[in-house]
């Protein structure tokens, strides 16, 4: 590791995964964090508890703004271990200077998004910065959920389960980019941005045998296929065709190199669900909105433990890495 | 109709397409006698060969030689200095294009300058630097320019803007080299095992099929100028092996969707009006090459940042480590592998040569792929 921290440490991918083993994994090593789950289990398996830091440039942008995703987020990860998010904590640090009609907006589209999960915020603290401290205004949630489907786990993924998605990946990323960038499209291109318990809740009410569920935030797609691979000590067979990817986002992807399974979300998940019942929680997710393409898109096998591969529609195959340093555009 | 960007490359990518060409290249492969290297001089090549498994269809006696055009993988450590050492000036905001801020120098990459508080930018189009300058008029944007044939005449654009405004505080640090004399530096060589060239597709556009004459003329070596999408490769690829079958040795375009054999005159008139062949252009991996960069014409010495800025530029050149042996890979005399340092001591996070530095390079394609080669 590179003596300073880069921003390719906060990139969700390899660089993200080393800071975080080798300064806060070995400083506070215990039972319950070493599963690495999108959410902590504890009370003998009851609760769910988990936090999440946010900011984004722009604020606001197609599809939400930084309210909705600090809730979304929260919120998602309690929803990936089979909880129903409760109580949220939100602190907010925010520069000075900062208007108070953002605020307002921003505040509004959180209790919006606590409605959707019948979560509320039961505790907080605003701290305000001098200008140039922080970028406009940071946002914590951290959240307690209670599970209401025990065991679910991605250290248990085994040849038994099919891999799926709820609907087509990277929009969050694609759009931020664009927006960040100044890349002007007409497009409809908007954020995922998404509180997933109701889906959750919805395979969960059907009995599908869910073994693993991780929202597929930085790092994208490709992230949670790697770390599932290494933590369940299993090859993920990926069919590139049924990946599931909108035409603006494949055009953002052409255009500047990036590859869809790298890009960013904030509703989109990975499920791996028994072989049994994938073909039904597809059609379950498939009757959520935007979500039309959920998807069975890879299998499990052993052929190269703890690696990703993705097969191409003419028979070649490589394999899927864990996206490393910030996503920079190709040259040519 | 509307034409949607799917259009373009949707076609370019058909599955059936693919084993169809991969069907014709096994059976003409078959009438051959000895083992070919084909080398992709482009990393866009490189990328394409490496993303979409095109080594995994092709026959045992084609081989592929992963070529040096890569931009940041050639640039050599020293010049890598020069950026970190004007990103690190106080009123200097360097900018450059995509993935050139992670290549390491001997100070660290653009990036680590950065994390230490330099201003550095990458942008899509140089031009954006004539924002950057606007809203900055207290500070000197220095743009690192890079690439080749391809991102020239975006430099020159930019330099024509810079010209005609009169704008003061955009200066030029120019890194650009040329494909041919990179090519025909690696024949040169006797021992190069290179039989056949896949020409770079944008390069082209560019400067034409026209740089690529001297090759199958004077040196034997067939070219076949090719798209970026699997289907141009892999159609490009055969067309090469049918000039293996029947004795051929010509200049051939399979991209002629997007190539002349003049090229883009305007842009190659832009380019002549700001830049002259440096003497020389020293290559990571390859070392110095003659005639093979661009320098900015003594006119225009006021804009040069290697000229303002000639006090505070390391003037050492930088070896490239001993034990390398990027030089002989690129040459097609070795694989990867046969490198002691390979994996141990040089890996992508660390490069020590060439070739490990970006994606595009042979060796972090092996150390990524390996196994699935």
């Amino acid at each position: 590791m590179t003596a300073t921290v880069s921003l390719a440490c906060g990139n969700g991918g390899e660089e993200n995964n080393e800071l975080i083993s080798s300064v806060f994994y070995k400083a506070f090593k215990n039972e319950i964090l070493d599963k690495s789950e999108d959410a902590a289990i504890i009370h003998n398996g009851e609760l769910a508890f988990s936090t999440d830091s946010f900011t984004v440039s722009p604020l606001f942008f197609a599809g939400a703004d930084i309210g909705k995703l600090a809730v979304c987020g929260t919120c998602n990860d309690l929803a990936m271990m089979g909880a129903q998010p409760k109580y949220l904590t939100c602190s907010v640090i925010i520069e000075e200077g900062f208007e108070l009609e953002e605020l307002e907006k921003i505040v509004a589209s959180m209790k919006k998004e606590l409605q959707i999960n019948a979560a509320t915020v039961v505790s907080g603290d605003t701290k305000v910065v001098p200008r140039g401290s922080v970028d406009k205004i940071f946002i914590n949630t951290t959240g307690i959920g209670e599970v209401i489907k025990k065991g679910i786990s991605s250290n248990k993924i085994t040849s038994e389960d099919l891999i799926l998605v709820n609907r087509d990946i990277g929009c969050h990323g694609a759009t931020i980019f664009a927006a960040r960038e100044g890349i002007d499209m007409s497009s409809a291109l908007q954020s995922d941005c998404n509180s997933l318990f109701p889906q959750v809740k919805a395979l969960l009410d059907a009995n599908i045998e869910i073994t693993a569920m991780r929202d597929a935030t930085r790092g994208g797609v490709s992230a949670v296929l790697n770390e599932w691979a290494k933590q369940s000590n299993i090859c993920i067979e990926v069919e590139e065709e049924k990946i599931p990817v909108g035409d603006e986002v494949k055009g953002i992807c052409e255009m500047l190199g990036f590859e869809a399974t790298a890009l960013a979300n904030e509703g989109t998940f990975v499920l791996a669900v028994k072989k049994q019942d994938a073909q039904k929680a597809v059609e379950i997710l498939q009757t959520f909105k935007n979500c039309s393409q959920a998807t069975i898109i890879a299998h499990v096998s052993t052929r190269h433990l703890q690696k990703v591969i993705l097969k191409s529609p003419w028979g070649t195959s490589r394999f899927l890495e864990t996206p490393t340093g910030e996503l920079l555009p190709r040259i040519c | 109709m509307q034409l949607e960007l799917k259009n373009l490359y949707d076609d370019f990518r058909d599955a059936n397409t693919m084993r169809a060409y991969a069907k014709i290249i096994h059976e003409d492969a078959k009438k051959l006698d000895q083992t070919y290297h084909i080398m992709e001089v482009c990393g866009g090549h490189t990328h394409t060969i490496m993303k979409y498994g095109i080594l995994q269809l092709l026959p045992e006696n084609i081989k592929f030689v992963h070529g040096p055009g890569c931009p940041v993988c050639i640039m050599p450590k020293e010049r890598i200095d020069h950026a970190y050492v004007l990103a690190m000036q106080n009123d200097v905001i360097l900018v450059t294009l995509g993935d050139m801020i992670k290549v390491p120098g001997s100070n660290g990459s653009l990036q680590d300058a950065r994390s230490k508080g330099a201003d550095v930018r990458f942008v899509y189009s140089p031009l954006d630097c004539l924002t950057i300058a606007a809203q900055n008029p207290e500070k000197k944007i220095i743009f690192f320019a890079i690439g080749f044939e391809t991102t020239t005449p975006m430099t020159a654009a930019l330099l024509n803007a810079v010209t005609q405004k009169n704008i003061t505080n955009i200066l030029f640090h120019i890194n650009h080299v040329t494909v041919p004399e990179a090519m025909s530096a690696l024949i040169a060589d006797d021992t190069s095992n290179i039989s056949a060239f896949l020409g770079p597709a944008h390069v082209s556009v560019i400067s034409g099929s026209k740089i690529y004459e001297e090759f199958p003329r004077d040196y034997k070596k067939p070219v076949v100028v090719s798209g970026f999408e699997p289907v141009d490769v892999m159609q490009s690829i055969s067309m090469i092996v049918k000039q293996f079958v029947e004795k051929r040795c010509e200049l051939e375009v399979e991209y002629k969707r997007a190539v002349s054999y003049e090229g883009n005159l305007k842009a190659q008139e832009l380019i002549d009006k700001y830049f002259q062949k440096a003497e020389s252009f020293r290559w990571r991996g390859l070392g110095d090459i003659p005639k093979s960069g661009l320098r900015l014409r003594d006119t225009y010495d006021a804009l040069n940042a290697e000229i303002m800025y000639k006090k505070i530029l390391p003037t050492q050149k930088i070896d490239d480590h001993k034990l390398c042996i990027c030089g002989d890979i690129l040459r097609g005399k070795a694989n990867p592998l046969e490198c002691k340092i390979f994996g141990t001591v040089c890996k992508p996070t660390s490069p020590i040569g060439s070739c490990m530095v970006s994606s595009e390079g042979a060796c972090a394609a092996y150390y990524k792929y390996g196994n699935l080669l």
